[in-house]
């Protein structure tokens, strides 16, 4: 299709333009607000008490939900690939769930299910808690981010077939051995793509995260709840514009990440 | 020495091996011939414990081996892509086995060296499957797989994935490596002139059954029935008798034909037909000829009796088989 040259100009100028008015005006004016009083004041607003705090919580979600995610995600991309089982469909379905559902359906369904008169309430009552404190947050957080370990690393096993899994066991290697010389080398760019892609959604996670979070400044607040506290309930707006400016730079370092091994990935 | 007993394997409807029994001796380089969905790669795989039978035995030099796992089998299998590990070089992926074994180092080291100078790689230890040509990858396989000192060594139609002339030239450098290395040695293939090329023993399987088991000169000259005798060569229909293209002999004189012909025990008789076509093939001619009954059939003659037969399209000739022992009874059953 011959297309005219101010035709093309204006499609260009559409596109770019809906970019610019949708991404890089509000981020740019959260960078400008946040920078506008100058460097010190941004450092002091993220080294409150509350922001160390919403920062550490936040981390540490990752922490956790990143390595019970590739443990199971792979056990069940190596599940939906390889298993020959009844129901091996519904899993299928199962796995892309959390993509269908809404976080705050997530956030509701726990607490009817972990709080205290839930079904699994009773470890509620004997003292530990669950929801409103920082293992609800967790579960909500992985709740979230189970599928993309699993839908990053299926792809790549299709991919390499069983051929190469065969011939180590040819050669003397146990399930086990062929698993981490062989299978787990094969997937690592899916599942390090996969892992990526958590730890951005468990660093943003707001609406599973927040129905299960007591919300208290410098307990359970991750930084994405510090956010919407600060702006929200003690309308300290510059503090949520330091906040959101922190979340970003971490979310620009794991993209940029992403980027950088997507770039070597196709490189093979 | 691997023996093979009453082996059965169906995948639902489909029956991959029905009831197959086989006898491997030690040192020899046996082919399993067939064309595809015969039973001859699920056969290599039950040997190697990459499938697992429903019935039947295996056993590798007298230990019997059917509910071991492949890792303990003693074997070395090498796949028709390569199945070379992406993510290792080339001196690892020969090394594998030995260090899953924890050889040590020096040891492992000197004889990957010696393995890769073997297959003609060396100098590419530090290079990647992905920097290799296929028949390279092949080669490297074999190195793999020879690495761990198998009792036998399986392949699954090595050459397949390999352009005509790679594939011609591996084929004699694994039979010299196989008269270097004696290891007991299958190879499993749907081509009869690699069989017949490579192999010292060839067992033709269809629909999941032997047909005949022997070396191939007797499979080329005394085939068992019209299966294997269409499968290692052309044929031709005589007289609702199969015969060798070359083992035809045309007569311009129809007494000399049937004086001829008496004396061949069990012969199709003279057929009459009329040549439709003389196609010099080289060293050879071969004629295409029409029987009375309309049976088309062709004959190989040699460049000297086309000469003096001085044939021309449309004549009469008389037809005759010259030898026994090409000659199959017509079993339209097994018809391919």
């Amino acid at each position: 299709m011959r297309v005219s040259r101010g035709t093309r100009l204006t499609l260009r100028v559409v596109a770019l333009g809906y970019l610019f008015v949708l991404l890089a005006v509000p981020i740019g004016v959260i960078l400008w607000r946040t920078f506008e009083p100058g460097l010190s004041e941004f450092i002091a607003s993220i080294s409150t008490p509350a922001a160390k705090s919403a920062l550490n919580l936040s981390l540490l979600i990752v922490a956790i939900t990143v390595p019970v995610n590739v443990v199971f995600g792979v056990a069940t991309a190596l599940a939906l690939v390889r298993g020959r089982f009844r129901g091996r469909g519904l899993l299928q379905a199962v796995v892309d769930l959390p993509f269908a559902v809404s976080p705050i359906v997530v956030g509701v369904s726990l607490i009817m299910l972990w709080g205290a008169g839930g079904w699994f309430g009773a470890l509620d009552r004997a003292g530990f808690q669950v929801i409103f404190g920082i293992p609800g947050m967790v579960l909500a957080t992985i709740f979230v981010t189970l599928p993309f370990v699993v839908r990053e690393v299926e792809p790549v096993l299709h991919e390499i077939g069983q051929d190469q899994e065969q011939a180590a066991s040819t050669l003397g290697a146990n399930g086990w051995q062929t698993f981490w010389r062989i299978t787990l080398p094969a997937v690592r760019w899916g599942l390090t793509y996969g892992v990526v892609l958590t730890v951005a959604r468990a660093l943003g996670e707001f609406g599973a995260v927040i129905m299960v979070s007591s919300g208290f400044p410098g307990v359970s607040q991750t930084l994405t709840l510090l956010v919407h506290s600060r702006y929200i309930d003690d309308h300290n707006t510059y503090g949520a514009y330091a906040a959101a400016t922190l979340l970003m730079g971490i979310a620009l370092v794991v993209l940029l990440l992403m980027t950088l091994l997507d770039r070597k990935r196709s490189d093979r | 020495m691997i023996t093979v007993t009453s082996a059965r394997k169906d995948y639902g409807s489909f029956t991959a091996l029905d009831d197959v029994s086989l006898d491997i001796p030690s040192g020899s380089l046996t082919a399993l011939l067939g064309p595809s969905g015969s039973g001859k790669s699920t056969l290599l795989r039950a040997i190697a414990g990459l499938e697992e039978l429903d019935s039947g035995t295996v056993t590798i030099e007298g230990r019997d081996v059917t509910d071991e796992p492949p890792q303990r089998r003693g074997i070395g299998f090498v796949f028709q892509h390569y199945a070379a590990f992406k993510h290792m070089t080339v001196r690892d992926n020969v090394a594998f086995g030995l260090t899953i074994r924890k050889r040590p180092k020096a040891e492992t080291s000197k004889k990957v060296d010696e393995l890769l100078e073997i297959v003609g790689l060396d100098g590419f230890q530090h290079r990647y499957p992905a920097q290799l040509s296929g028949g390279q990858r092949q080669r490297m396989a074999l190195a793999r797989a020879l690495a761990v000192d198998p009792q036998v060594l399986l392949l699954d139609e090595p050459f397949g994935a390999l352009d005509a002339k790679v594939r011609t030239d591996l084929r004699q450098w694994l039979r010299r490596l196989h008269d270097e290395v004696h290891v007991t040695t299958v190879l499993v293939t749907h081509d009869q002139e690699e069989a017949l090329d490579v192999a010292d023993r060839i067992a033709v399987l269809n629909r999941g059954r032997i047909e005949q088991v022997g070396d191939p000169v007797t499979l080329y000259e005394r085939p068992a029935n019209d299966f294997v005798m269409g499968f290692l060569g052309s044929v031709a229909h005589l007289g609702g008798q199969l015969v060798r293209p070359h083992d035809i002999a045309l007569e311009r004189s129809r007494e000399m034909a049937l004086a001829l012909d008496a004396k061949v025990p069990d012969s199709p008789g003279v057929i009459d037909a009329v040549v439709e076509r003389v196609v010099p093939l080289g060293f050879e001619v071969r004629v295409d000829l029409r029987a009375d009954s309309g049976e088309r059939f062709a004959a190989q003659i040699t460049r000297r009796d086309a000469a003096e037969l001085q044939l021309r399209e449309g004549e009469t000739i008389h037809a005759r088989a010259v030898g026994r022992s090409s000659v199959v009874e017509h079993d339209p059953a097994l018809a391919i």
